[in-house]
């Protein structure tokens, strides 16, 4: 989404400068004609400033040992001491490995799925029916994580959930498993709850791609006698080609902040080796510690990654499309 | 793909069509049959629902649970106060939105540039856990009410969103607008905002369905007043008992409170009593979501 607005802002950005040098007089002339506009806007720019920037501010913290009962100046600077001390803690590597884990087979499955059933959902005749199918896939995305986790936890229960039920009765499996007390299920799960709650929101912005398809292409290929499956493979898909490329990319930015509210929610102590995430990693070894620098080193490696990884694939797809997303 | 439809059908075609209703179907039943499930369970008499074998119609239909679950005073509390931040967030949310969004969109505004990406950057940067944590605490909001709202006024997809609608709007509008007098807070009240609706309720969807649904900053920082609790905090609360036995209160003190009630039933008549309000507005907003998400989206 926020390359589509983007490719909108920068659009306008070409308007805005014409327009400007068409303009004359002086800044304060135009400052005193736009009261308005500035009345408007520069109070939720304050806002934003505090509540999205001074906070980075705090990022100094890191470089030292904090104590909560002194002001900031007086807080002992000890260079590089908490990354040290993070980078020979086992726990963090156990933490950057669940989270590139499960970012990775949420990036990967979170966009399979949906592109598939895009594709699907297209090719469905009925309309009151294809109708339906949208808005009940839309449904589990405004539901809450909490409310997931009970469903998710229900469904694999040992005790009558449908999942065991549904193994024991085809007889693919003895007896029922515990798979929320088992750690190498728990990658799993996450994912597929994510699937579940997200692929139909997901496929809006694809349908909306292949909308965009021009029909002809479809009707000169029935001419040339091809099917259902080669019209998917040859003329669906390439359609959504920079759509997919696009999101895939700015999902890879955001792939090491994938929160931590299903791992939170859908883990416990039998799986903390594999449910815990590097924010989790944060709130228990750093703030729930009262450790306010350990846990902000955390955050700050956290977004070094992320950062890393979005000009990574910024870049690489930059040399393959000849475009830019930022 | 009505263009389509001139053809006559072939065989590998009808067997194709069959086979993509069936997963359709599929993904029909995989995506209610959880919901169907917690509302039978929670319309189920509870000392019935514990022989198992519930799935999609109760086997002794009572409401039961659901009276007990209101006595319990933290969930009314709760209640309370998702319905109060749900209000005022989506409101403060939406007047900030509208109005950035606004002037954004006036390509003669100067600090139009600087603004777009100041707001951008917010997108890409967060500073994390502890710095927020601490900037929360030094602004004396834990334990208040107004932890929910105030950090989150400012939301720069939000903004962008919006932003797009208002361009899409003819800009002849604003200059006629201008040529009677209007001064631009005008324009933005009664000339940007009225046409600007369909927009504004995807918007207002976005912010209300997220004040419903957090759980965290309840967690992180009024966890420790009750006063200021909110039903997904009550919920969480309840279902982790399930998985781990973490304090607080759990299902089990409460089933022991409420007379003869089981966890599970209780779990579940919360869960329906959570999820109910959205399940009943989003539909309805549909085809005003659908085209906010897919807003200049296509235009590659």
């Amino acid at each position: 989404m926020e390359s589509t607005t983007k490719q909108a802002s920068s659009r306008k950005r070409d308007q805005a400068a014409s327009l400007n040098s068409r303009k004359t007089g002086g800044f304060w002339k135009l400052f005193k004609q736009q009261r308005y506009l500035y009345l408007m806007s520069v109070p939720f720019v304050i806002w934003a400033f505090i509540f999205s920037y001074v906070p980075l501010w705090g990022w100094l913290m890191a470089f030292q040992e904090y104590k909560p009962a002194r002001s900031f100046f007086d807080q002992k600077w000890v260079g590089f001491d908490q990354f040290i001390t993070l980078f020979q803690d086992q726990q963090f590597y156990l933490a950057l490995r669940n989270t590139l884990a499960m970012s990775f087979l949420g990036l990967i499955f979170g966009f399979i799925f949906p592109v598939i059933f895009a594709i699907l959902l297209n090719e469905v005749r009925g309309m009151v029916f294809k109708r339906t199918v949208q808005t009940v896939s839309y449904l589990p995305h405004f539901v809450s994580w909490v409310v997931v986790a009970g469903i998710v936890t229900k469904a694999l229960s040992t005790d009558g959930g449908i999942i065991n039920e549904l193994l024991v009765s085809l007889h693919i499996i003895d007896q029922p498993i515990q798979f929320m007390a088992q750690g190498q299920w728990f990658w799993g799960i996450v994912t597929a709850s994510d699937v579940w709650k997200e692929m139909g929101w997901s496929t809006i912005i694809y349908l909306a791609a292949i909308t965009g398809i021009d029909q002809e292409q479809y009707e000169a290929s029935r001419v040339d006698g091809a099917g259902r499956f080669r019209q998917m493979w040859h003329i669906t898909l390439p359609g959504m080609r920079t759509t997919i490329i696009v999101l895939l990319i700015m999902s890879i930015g955001h792939l090491v902040s994938i929160g931590f509210e299903k791992q939170f929610l859908l883990g416990n102590n039998l799986v903390t080796d594999y449910s815990q995430v590097l924010d989790l990693y944060a709130l228990k070894y750093g703030l729930e510690m009262n450790r306010y620098s350990y846990g902000t080193a955390i955050s700050i490696f956290n977004s070094v990654i992320s950062i890393i990884l979005l000009f990574t694939a910024n870049g690489i797809f930059k040399k393959t499309t000849k475009e830019s997303i930022m | 793909m009505a263009a389509n439809k001139a053809f006559n059908a072939t065989r590998g075609d009808k067997i194709f069509d069959v086979c993509n209703t069936i997963i359709m179907a599929l993904v029909l039943i995989v995506t209610l049959y959880p919901f169907l499930n917690v509302l039978a369970i929670s319309l189920n008499e509870s000392s019935d629902t514990v022989r198992g074998g519930i799935h999609l119609i109760p086997r002794a239909f009572t409401l039961e649970n659901y009276s007990v679950i209101f006595q319990y005073q933290g969930l009314l509390q709760g209640a309370q106060i998702s319905i109060l931040r749900t209000i005022v967030g989506t409101i403060f949310g939406l007047i900030s939105a509208s109005m950035l969004a606004f002037t954004l969109s006036r390509v003669d505004f100067q600090a139009r540039k600087f603004i777009s990406t100041f707001l951008a950057l917010t997108m890409y940067v967060t500073a994390g856990l502890v710095p927020t944590f601490l900037l929360i605490r030094d602004l004396g909001m834990i334990n208040s009410f107004w932890v929910y709202v105030l950090p989150g006024v400012v939301s720069a997809f939000n903004v962008f969103i919006i932003r797009s609608f208002i361009d899409g709007l003819p800009y002849a509008l604003q200059e006629s607008a201008k040529l009677d007098g209007a001064n631009d807070f005008t324009i933005y009240l009664k000339v940007i905002l009225p046409l600007c609706k369909p927009v504004l309720a995807t918007i207002a969807l976005f912010l209300a369905v997220g004040q419903w649904n957090s759980w965290f900053d309840t967690y992180l920082y009024n966890a420790s007043s009750p006063q200021w609790t909110t039903l997904q905090y009550e919920l969480m609360k309840v279902l982790q008992q399930s998985t781990q036995q973490s304090g607080a209160v759990n299902a089990n003190d409460m089933a022991k409170q409420m007379a003869s009630i089981s966890p599970e039933s209780i779990r579940m008549a919360i869960t329906i009593v959570v999820t109910v309000p959205i399940l009943v507005v989003y539909p309805f907003l549909q085809k005003y979501f659908v085209s906010g998400m897919t807003l200049g989206a296509v235009k590659a």
